[in-house]
């Protein structure tokens, strides 16, 4: 793989008037059936989480459960769009969400500082793939960013990236670290132009994660490279996203900045862990007219 | 990765997932069947005995009568914020004529939702700016020039101040309650009774002022109301016993009144027409630019005096940015104003839509190349208008010479800063500008250059009630907002 750092400028971004924007989306009004509709899509956008040192595979063996039945009393609810485990939980989910249409992503690289030798990158990345695998969650080197390393930062993706073969490479920033809007819109293009499938926000373990400003920023540099290439990138905001309300609000946010084409688990994710059951409740309330009672909504 | 096949990729917004109508409801506001005239604190009626009809604009439909103060209607007005004047504004103690002023503040954020909902249905505004912009705004003016009514030695030391009288006051309709704040806050905190007259298509939340004033306890004749059209206005303007006239509308009307007082002593503040330049260099920033233009044209439909209408892209970017926002365009909502989701509201009269539409012809006819969004308009007896798009002008075509007061944005080429400095600069009007550019140096260079009362960096049509707001050139004089707000309303003493 001889891919070079590629010339390129990214666009100045002014904080000021891309918080202004963002809040803008939140203004719009999604009610009735509109609103159902978009809490079916975000919940079939979820990537559902657990990334825990406690780990073990009776708790990813139950959050596939939730993945692949959402919640038993709302028949015909979409399942989420795939869950996020550690490398080595990846062949426990894997046979578990077969033949759903449920993936399996896996956090590998380091994750989540990202502080590790580029080969162990490698090779964790290639462990994570061998056992199944669909997707790659990786992080970027955040020092290296910071201190001014972009080619290294983007030889590293290039690397992932090969090492990945077929599965999907979603390449993390953790945009809580990376100070400002301006280094978000760099590093989302040295991703892309590295050969990521995905831009992803955040580990979730940094606060703050994902935020809409910071996606809208992201989706930008996606819609500008689709501009220029005609290349569809996915996007992922991960962390921090907790309520329905939000979870509609990055919807509006997608639809007004990239289109429907970008309104499906293909291109657009959550990384998210108590947000699928906001969404049910939501969705139950929509239904019935009055909130249920969380104990009616299985916790796993 | 999924390749589009396309050779120029266009994003697709025509989607599955649409926004079921979000309307405001319009339950809890009371609109009555016909109004009069608010002279000396009680609603009366006009001696003219005539009154007109006010409509929504969105829909044609007749909200309410309107009186038609004539001139013995505005003599007895004025009379009576002589009165006023003389026997008790004047000699009220500063800080209890802040107190009110406050009170009507408070009043406004209170009613506020009632407020909005009848901006939006008598002007065809959008729910979202009337809700999140005009009343608070309005809110904010009264609150800000209450704070100064008992510290006036404080913006104006080693002087001594004294209210003129009685102002008489014109407004237009593109902003009704705001523009009343802007005029009425400043007058009363400096000690000045009022004659005012909204304009004729938009009165109805002047006399929920009305109301509300009353409701404030507010001494009569302090404030008074008079609906009406230009005949109105007119009277007011002439009156011999007004002090002073502060007028917001079109420079042609702007004209008439300044030969109208000419060799009187009347003192005069004029806010009238504009053609903005808003100035995208190739550093900026240049999503939330596009971003600024969209809501420097097309906020209020383009019924903004300080509106960007004429837009300067350094070449080097033109093609991305007009790229971007054409594909911006095509996201904006254009709809019924009660709607949450609306972007773009109703034109608010049969006239002005004429006149934007004549303004189309004229720049197709130019030969500018026209662009328009594929979004729907309502099909019913409103006034509609799509946002426009012409590229490919000139400083010798009318649609960039003229204002046209609408949503229509007229799109230059510049090579270098002097070129936009001068092309900026080529117009009679001064009243608003703006500037994108990442580089501090060249803000600085630019906004110290731009003939313009109002100059925007990396922003365009905010608005603030400590920021002075007014003109230069054909754009008027007199300063609106801020210490300076307060100094039209003065004698100054020094």
């Amino acid at each position: 793989m001889a891919k070079t750092y590629p010339s390129f400028s990214s666009p100045t971004i002014d904080q000021v008037g891309a918080e202004e924007r963002a809040a803008r989306f939140t203004k719009r009004s999604i009610k009735k059936a509109a609103k159902v509709q978009a809490l079916k899509l975000a919940l079939n956008m979820v990537d559902l989480t657990t990334l825990e040192g406690a780990d073990t595979p009776g708790k990813v063996q139950q959050l596939c459960q939730k993945a692949l039945h959402p919640h038993l009393g709302y028949p015909g609810l979409p399942t989420t769009a795939a869950v996020c485990v550690y490398p080595t939980m990846v062949r426990v989910a894997k046979n578990l969400v077969k033949g759903s249409g449920v993936k399996v992503a896996a956090v590998a690289t380091a994750f989540p500082s990202g502080q590790a030798p580029q080969d162990v990158k490698i090779r964790d990345t290639k462990y994570a793939v061998s056992e199944g695998a669909d997707e790659v969650d990786m992080v970027i080197s955040r020092g290296k960013f910071l201190s001014g390393e972009y080619e290294y930062v983007y030889d590293e993706i290039a690397a992932i990236k090969e090492a990945c073969g077929k599965a999907r490479l979603k390449v993390i920033l953790e945009t809580g670290e990376l100070g400002t809007l301006d280094n978000i819109r760099k590093a989302s293009d040295i991703a892309i132009l590295a050969g990521a499938d995905f831009i992803k926000t955040s580990t979730g373990k940094i606060s703050p994660a994902a935020t809409m400003p910071v996606t809208l920023v992201m989706l930008e540099a996606i819609r500008d490279y689709y501009f220029k290439t005609g290349t569809m990138i996915g996007m992922k905001p991960a962390g921090g996203i907790r309520t329905a309300k939000q979870a509609v609000h990055y919807l509006v946010m997608v639809r007004e900045t990239l289109g429907q084409d970008w309104l499906t688990n293909q291109w657009f994710r959550f990384g998210a862990s108590s947000l699928a059951n906001n969404l049910i409740l939501q969705l139950i309330k929509q239904r019935d007219g009055v909130y249920g009672s969380m104990d009616y909504i299985s916790k796993d | 990765m999924a390749k589009k096949n396309t050779s120029s990729p266009a994003l697709n917004f025509a989607t599955d997932w649409t926004y079921a109508p979000a309307p405001e409801s319009t339950g809890h506001v009371e609109i009555k069947k016909q109004y009069n005239l608010f002279i000396n604190g009680e609603f009366v009626k006009p001696s003219s005995k005539k009154y007109f009809d006010t409509i929504n604009p969105a829909t044609g439909e007749v909200l309410s009568k309107i009186a038609e103060a004539n001139d013995k209607d505005v003599d007895k007005a004025v009379k009576a914020a002589r009165k006023a004047y003389e026997t008790v504004w004047s000699k009220m103690p500063a800080k209890e004529r802040g107190k009110y002023v406050y009170r009507i503040a408070r009043l406004i954020q209170e009613r506020a939702r009632e407020f909005s909902v009848i901006e939006s249905l008598d002007g065809g505004k959008p729910i979202r700016e009337s809700r999140d912009i005009d009343i608070p705004l309005a809110a904010a003016h009264f609150f800000y020039y209450a704070g100064w009514a008992d510290k006036l030695p404080y913006a104006f030391p080693n002087a001594q101040v004294k209210p003129l009288g009685v102002a008489g006051q014109v407004i237009p309709w593109n902003f009704p309650l705001l523009m009343a704040a802007w005029k009425i806050a400043p007058a009363l905190a400096t000690g000045n009774t009022i004659v005012i007259k909204p304009a004729e298509t938009t009165s109805l939340t002047a006399l929920k002022l009305a109301e509300l004033i009353q409701d404030a306890g507010l001494p009569p004749g302090v404030v008074n109301i008079v609906t009406g059209a230009g005949a109105t206005g007119a009277a007011i303007v002439n009156h011999p016993d007004v002090d002073k006239i502060a007028f917001t509308g079109s420079t042609g009307v702007g004209k008439i009144i300044q030969r109208a007082v000419a060799g009187t002593d009347k003192k005069v503040t004029l806010e009238l027409g504009g053609k903005a330049a808003n100035i995208i260099l190739e550093d900026a920033p240049i999503d939330q630019a596009v971003e600024g233009i969209i809501n420097g044209i097309y906020f209020n439909q383009g019924h903004v005096c300080c509106a960007g209408s004429r837009l300067f892209v350094q070449e080097s970017v033109a093609e991305e940015v007009i790229h971007k926002l054409k594909t911006r365009m095509e996201t904006l909502i254009v709809g019924d104003p009660l709607d949450k989701n609306t972007d773009i509201g109703a034109i608010n009269s049969q006239n002005q839509l004429k006149t934007i539409k004549e303004y189309i012809k004229i720049g197709k006819g130019e030969g500018a190349e026209f662009f328009q969004p594929s979004c729907a308009l309502p099909k019913n007896g409103g006034f509609w208008c799509k946002p426009t798009l012409f590229t490919n002008t000139a400083q010798s075509h009318r649609i960039v010479q003229e204002e046209i007061f609408g949503p229509v944005l007229a799109v230059q080429t510049i090579r270098t800063v002097e070129e936009a400095l001068t092309k900026a600069n080529n117009t009679p009007y001064g009243l608003s500008a703006g500037v994108w550019t990442d580089k501090g140096s060249k803000i600085f260079r630019l906004t110290s250059k731009l003939k313009a009362g109002i100059i925007w960096a990396n922003t365009f049509n905010k608005f603030d009630p400590t920021s002075p707001f007014g003109g230069y050139k054909e754009s008027g004089f007199g300063r609106e907002g801020g210490v300076a707000g307060l100094a039209a309303y003065l004698n100054v003493k020094g």
